[in-house]
């Protein structure tokens, strides 16, 4: 771990608002409509070292799976660059192309990501035949290899997606990225649609393949346990914003910025020693909408230590320790 | 005392063409006012199966085949439609993962809550309000007025499903069965109804049946859990004994496969395998093909007996520690 091997270089994304019928009537009629944008991702920096899994977290609608598909080169930012080893993972010249096969993505609903009406075996050997990995008198070989990695039986080349479950499925997913190579995986919500005992069974593949294979991991989920469990580093997203990274087990013992430290305290435990049920200790307020964020910090109107300077100054990322950044006026 | 809800050797099959699916196979139920019951297991373990059988909703092609469902010491299986209709929503009540399944997207919320106080009371336009607002007010909605004169989609996902849960509180009912209502929101609006929920537990007097395949959640908010596999119930037991030291093998898998209590990095303890489907399930305990301590015995159905102050349905029960 000492080389950055993928770097997010100050990147932003916005989306402008899905034009409904009604606005485009009323924008017809010659009245003023707004048009308002989502900022997904605001101004993030970070990068991920050779061999270290980075877990990223947050609500739904912070900008998680758009800074994983930045991050992957299947989403162009709007701002900002995205470099594996320092090169550009998408072609800057308005073409967004992705340029490298060297970073893989595992989606969270595993029967969308796979085509329903090819077999598995040719789900995964396409890639790399096209990529020219493999040849095609070896694809049958690789595929077989594949399978067999992730716990598959290699009979199963010749099946349906819809012949598997769930967690079947999401091995399949993982076996045709894993096909490729690639240095860096960005695994978004892997596991999130899995019953826990499938879950575990999926968790372990990763941490055996992480093991033997040496891989770099972007890994996003909103079930802390499960970031916890497998990331070195960690990043909490706050409405497009980084509010903190530093190491996992740090962060969750301490953590500083105040929405992690509130985010910690809303999770249930699952109490396994006898202490009877327990208080829940609930963030007030709504999570604010994405198409107007509040000014200054976006937590500042549900947070309590709120100040002046918080509603109209944005804080930045500061770093407070070893490794800890948090992005908060008062965090120390 | 008479239990708010008794459920006794409750069974519901779904006659489908390709064979009956016992959903529902022998459930067996007791809660008391004022306390939360979490009913957890996995996806298709038949939680809500059982849920919607408490309420009397199941239709074509499933059937109540036996059991009975007693509400404050009376039976609801068996009731005609109109009784059936008079007891739902008013003395027991149902909230849902989605609130939409409760709210009608084109009527405004104000509406929604007047409609459901008057199809069991007649009161007048002035009671309906103070009503509708009180109980929103209980739900912590802030602004409970404005709420009244919102439409749905108008209102957040969490406050969504307050307002859902407002609607099933509005005429004190004994019961309420909540299925997954947190399970779609984020984790600090989750904490907030959880919260709300357990407070409403004690003041009102409520018993909550509370399905949810999270043990964590039940972990802080249920009393006595019952853990279903495969349309049964294997154990069954004040929460904290059976979290801190789960009797039945399928408990405690469950358990070990959560991430986030083991050390960070480590293999989880995995259960192998996955769920049988719930058509010709083949005779004896349904966990077998998974279980690390089956034998021989395993091949007939264990009942589900008394081990200590607990129910698990086990030949081989891990041993109390
Ligand atoms: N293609 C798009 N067009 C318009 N808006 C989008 C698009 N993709 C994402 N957004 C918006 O950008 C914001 C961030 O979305 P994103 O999917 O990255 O969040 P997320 O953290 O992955 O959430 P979740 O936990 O729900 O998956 C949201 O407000 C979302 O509505
Ligand atoms: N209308 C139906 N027709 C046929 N089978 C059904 C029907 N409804 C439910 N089932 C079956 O009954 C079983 C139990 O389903 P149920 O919905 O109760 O599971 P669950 O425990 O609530 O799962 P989940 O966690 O996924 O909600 C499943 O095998 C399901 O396929
Ligand atoms: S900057 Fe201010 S509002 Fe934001 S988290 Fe820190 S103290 Fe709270
Ligand atoms: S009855 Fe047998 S197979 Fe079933 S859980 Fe107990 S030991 Fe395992
Ligand atoms: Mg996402
Ligand atoms: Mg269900």
């Amino acid at each position: 771990m000492s080389a950055p091997l993928l770097e997010l270089d100050a990147v932003s994304r916005r989306f402008s608002r899905k034009i409904s019928l009604g606005d485009r009537i009323a924008a017809k009629l010659g009245a003023p409509v707004e048009t308002r944008e989502v900022r997904a991702v605001e101004n993030v920096s970070l990068s991920v070292m050779k061999g270290e899994t980075l877990g990223l977290v947050g609500e739904s609608g912070c900008g998680k799976s758009t800074l994983g598909r930045i991050a992957a080169g299947i989403l162009p930012p709007s701002a900002g660059t995205a470099r594996l080893d320092g090169k550009p993972v998408m072609a800057e010249d308005g073409r967004h192309q992705k340029l490298t096969t060297r970073v893989q993505t595992v989606f969270q609903d595993p029967f969308a990501s796979l085509n329903p009406r090819k077999r598995i075996g040719e789900t995964i050997g396409e890639g790399p035949l096209a990529h020219g990995l493999i040849d095609r008198a070896g694809s049958r070989a690789y595929v077989a290899e594949q399978l067999s990695r992730v716990g598959l039986d290699p009979s199963y080349a010749s099946r349906f997606p819809h012949q598997f479950s769930g967690g079947q499925r999401q091995r399949i997913a993982i076996a045709r990225a894993l096909a490729m190579k690639p240095d860096l995986l960005i695994c978004d919500e892997p596991v999130a649609s899995l019953d826990v005992s499938i879950q575990a069974q999926v968790l372990n593949l990763f941490l055996d393949l992480r093991r033997a294979l040496n891989l770099t991991a972007i890994f996003i989920s909103h079930d802390l346990g499960v970031v916890r469990h497998l990331s070195d580093r960690v990043a909490i997203m706050y409405l497009g914003r980084i509010v903190e990274i530093g190491p996992a087990n740090e962060i969750y013992a301490a953590p500083k910025h105040p929405y992690t430290q509130a985010l910690l305290a809303s999770v249930p435990r699952l109490n396994r020693h006898r202490e009877g049920r327990t208080a829940f200790k609930p963030i007030a307020g709504e999570l604010p909408s994405p198409l107007s964020p509040p000014p200054g910090c976006h937590f500042h109107p549900r947070c309590a230590l709120a100040t002046e300077r918080c509603r109209t100054e944005p804080p930045q990322l500061r770093p407070l320790g070893p490794m800890r950044w948090a992005a908060c006026h008062l965090a120390e | 005392m008479t239990a708010a809800l008794e459920v006794r050797g409750l069974k519901t099959h779904f006659f489908t063409r390709s064979g009956a699916v016992k959903a529902v196979d022998g459930v067996d139920l007791s809660i008391e006012r004022g306390r939360v019951l979490g009913l957890v297991g996995e996806s298709g373990s038949g939680k809500s199966v059982t849920g919607l059988s408490i309420l009397g909703l199941i239709d074509h092609p499933g059937r109540i085949v036996e059991g009975s469902v007693r509400l404050d010491g009376q039976e609801l299986v068996g009731l005609d439609r109109d009784a059936s209709r008079r007891v739902r929503g008013r003395r027991i009540a149902m909230i849902f993962q989605d609130p939409m399944m409760t709210l009608n997207p084109v009527l405004r919320v104000g509406t929604q809550m007047s409609m459901a106080l008057r199809a069991h009371e007649t009161v007048s336009n002035a009671v309906v309000r103070e009503r509708s607002l009180k109980a929103l007010g209980k739900v912590g909605l802030p602004a409970p007025e404005q709420c009244l004169a919102a439409y749905p989609h108008q209102l957040s996902g969490g406050m969504r499903q307050r307002v859902a849960i407002a609607i099933a509180l509005l005429h004190s009912p004994s019961v309420i069965v909540a299925d997954e209502p947190t399970t779609a929101l984020d984790v600090s609006i989750q904490a907030q109804i959880l919260q709300e929920m357990q407070r409403l537990g004690a003041e009102t007097g409520v018993a909550l049946v509370w399905i949810t395949h999270d043990l964590a959640v039940v972990s802080s908010l249920a009393h006595d859990i019952a853990v279903m596999y495969a349309g049964r119930i294997v154990e069954y037991g004040p929460t904290a004994d059976v979290l801190a030291q789960p009797r039945h093998p399928y408990t405690r898998g469950l358990l070990d496969s959560v991430p986030g209590e083991a050390e960070p990095g480590e293999k989880l303890a995995q259960i192998p395998g996955s769920i049988p489907a719930l058509i010709d399930l083949p005779p004896g305990c349904a966990f077998r093909a998974r279980c690390s301590r089956a034998t021989g015995a395993c091949e007939t159905m264990p009942e589900i007996a008394d081990i200590g102050g607990r129910l698990a349905r086990c030949f081989h029960p891990l041993e109390a520690a």
